[in-house]
């Protein structure tokens, strides 16, 4: 019974890590290409889902809503290159990061002009419920809405992982990635990169954002799902997308762990700032996290 | 010069650094097809800018050519972007090599070949041109770059220009920070570069000895000005540049107080 429990516990903050990996994820995309923190991914997420939700409310179809709202954020992937980083090429990273700090106050203000700032429900038809087989056969309760986006999100880490490694795109993005300025001189277009890295970004970011508008209904609190995110990108290195993942599932675990089997303890509530702790302790070992690059220096 | 055998061709530039700053006053020079050309001079005399203004890295450090025009077979290139120039086989190997530290040696010479597009005919060819060229690579191509060692990172930086198939190489200070022997390994490798491919190569040398040795014709530059230009042989026998780039003079060892009061007096042009 007790281990029966543990499982459970585990398995959950295992998936709602899963869930934090994705908005996790953005963030790496556009960190690894650009060096820039992305502080503007959380209103992506909000941004996407509710153009999403408020065009299936129109009563659009769902692939056409999800291919519209993809059109959507890569048209904004682009314009962000054009209007926020073009002029900035070749400044320093805080200044790159106060302009992302601009443009999510930009898109947080433009999607409640455009669709208004009532909360959505969002159904895909998968029920937050837990499996039958499962519950009967081992008497285990996992959220069958979970374990789909468990699944949603190992394709999207496969793809992408495939895109980075293996492809001239991929490759491109890593150079740029490393250096600006040498990524320039072998004839890669840094806008077009940028643009493309912001589109992937803004596609990660409607998964994202549909996932998270299914569990928690779509609403201006989704773009704090970002600050979820943190401690994930701290534990697994910035510019690693498996980093991200792995991350995701160590905080969800630790968590949920810390909540049950800790929380008693200390009076229990927990859970929501367990994982800051988690990262600060990782900050003091691992400042690079456990995937991050680590900065090469020549002696 | 006949005008029509001229392949790079810089007129009068002058550039600009942050809308102030101006760096050089009026540089011009050329580069014949399958030529070696040495552009000469101290720290700060405008080497670098000069490269920069023929690739076009300038804009990237708010640097901006405001006069004069640069021409490259005969079309006019000062306003293209990098990835333009690289696309009609103008290519630069940037001063300290500026390897991409995180990928393997091999991907870093993959992605000079970004240019040529998505299906990049004969990629394998020409990677293994490459390593014919610096076997060295080729024992260390799954190695992050960033861990490779000074000599091998100038090698991956010009085999990284190589996979674009340039036809005019512009290499900034190749022989910084390397040991002499490497210093002159590497220059072979460009003398063969440019008998065996026809590539024509315009470097940019504080080491004028070993410059003077391996360019048909050089320029010297000094404060953002050409002050002197000739071929090779003829400036690495002229008595002034052995005088202050090659450190001896026909008078022999003189005190280093005499040689500062004779510099101060005596200018160019």
């Amino acid at each position: 019974m007790e281990l029966i429990f543990f499982i459970e516990v585990l398995a959950g903050g295992l998936l709602a890590g899963v869930m934090y990996a994705l908005v996790a994820l953005g963030f790496v995309l556009i960190y690894k290409a650009s060096g820039v923190f992305n502080f503007a991914q959380g209103s992506m997420v909000f941004f996407a889902a509710l153009t999403f939700v408020s065009l299936t409310e129109r009563g659009w179809n769902f692939w056409l809503a999800l291919a519209a709202t993809l059109a959507v954020m890569v048209l904004l992937g682009v314009a962000t290159e054009r209007v926020v980083l073009r002029p900035l090429v070749n400044q320093a990273p805080i200044t790159l990061f106060m302009a992302t700090i601009g443009l999510a106050f930009v898109l947080e203000g433009l999607s409640q002009l455009l669709w208004g700032s009532q909360p959505h429900g969002l159904e895909l038809g998968i029920p937050d419920v837990p499996m039958e087989w499962l519950s009967r056969k081992w008497n285990v309760n996992i959220s069958q809405f979970d374990l789909f986006a468990a699944f949603v999100a190992g394709a999207l880490v496969a793809v992408l992982a495939l895109l980075f490694q293996k492809t001239r795109i991929g490759r491109a993005l890593r150079a740029v990635a490393d250096d600006h300025q040498a990524a320039l001189a072998v004839g890669i277009p840094l806008q077009h990169i940028w643009a493309i890295v912001w589109a992937v970004a803004g596609f990660v970011a409607l998964v994202a954002g549909v996932m998270w508008g299914v569990r928690n209904g779509v609403q201006y609190a989704l773009t704090f799902v970002a600050l979820k995110a943190l401690p994930v990108l701290i534990l697994g290195g910035f510019e690693s997308i498996l980093g991200a993942i792995i991350g995701g599932l160590i905080i969800g675990a630790g968590e949920k762990l810390a909540e049950v089997y800790l929380g008693p303890y200390v009076g229990g509530g927990i859970e929501s700032w367990f994982a800051y702790v988690i990262a600060l302790l990782f900050l003091l070992v691992r400042p690079e996290g456990l995937f991050g690059e680590k900065h090469i220096d020549r002696v | 010069m006949i005008a029509t055998s001229t392949y790079l061709a810089v007129n009068n530039i002058e550039v600009i650094y942050d809308h102030v700053i101006l760096v050089l006053k009026g540089v011009s020079l050329e580069v014949q097809e399958r030529q070696i050309v040495a552009l000469l001079g101290a720290n700060g005399a405008g080497k670098t800018t000069t490269l920069k203004a023929i690739s076009n890295l300038l804009r990237a450090e708010r640097g901006e050519v405001t006069k004069g025009q640069i021409v490259f077979r005969g079309e006019r290139i000062d306003q293209l972007d990098p990835a333009g120039l690289v696309k009609r086989g103008i290519c630069q190997v940037m001063e300290g090599r500026h390897c991409f530290q995180h990928l393997t040696v091999e991907e870093n010479l993959l992605t000079g070949a970004y240019s040529r597009g998505a299906l990049g005919a004969g990629l394998r060819e020409d990677l293994e041109k490459v390593y014919a060229y610096f076997p060295r690579l080729k024992e260390r191509r799954h190695s992050q770059s960033g861990y490779t060692s000074g000599g091998e990172q100038q090698m991956t930086a010009i085999g990284r220009a190589l996979m674009a198939r340039p036809t005019m190489i512009l290499l900034d200070e190749p022989s910084m920070g390397l040991a002499p022997q490497l210093v002159e390994e590497i220059f072979e490798i460009v003398q063969e570069l440019n008998r065996k491919e026809g590539v024509s190569f315009l470097l940019a040398e504080q080491n004028t000895n070993i410059a003077l040795k391996y360019a048909g014709y050089g320029y010297i530059l000094e404060n953002g000005r050409v002050v002197m230009d000739g071929a090779g042989r003829s400036l690495a026998e002229n008595e002034d540049v052995k005088e202050f780039y090659l450190g001896f003079s026909s008078a022999g060892r003189r005190s280093f107080r005499d040689v500062k009061s004779y510099r101060r007096r005596k200018r160019w042009l």
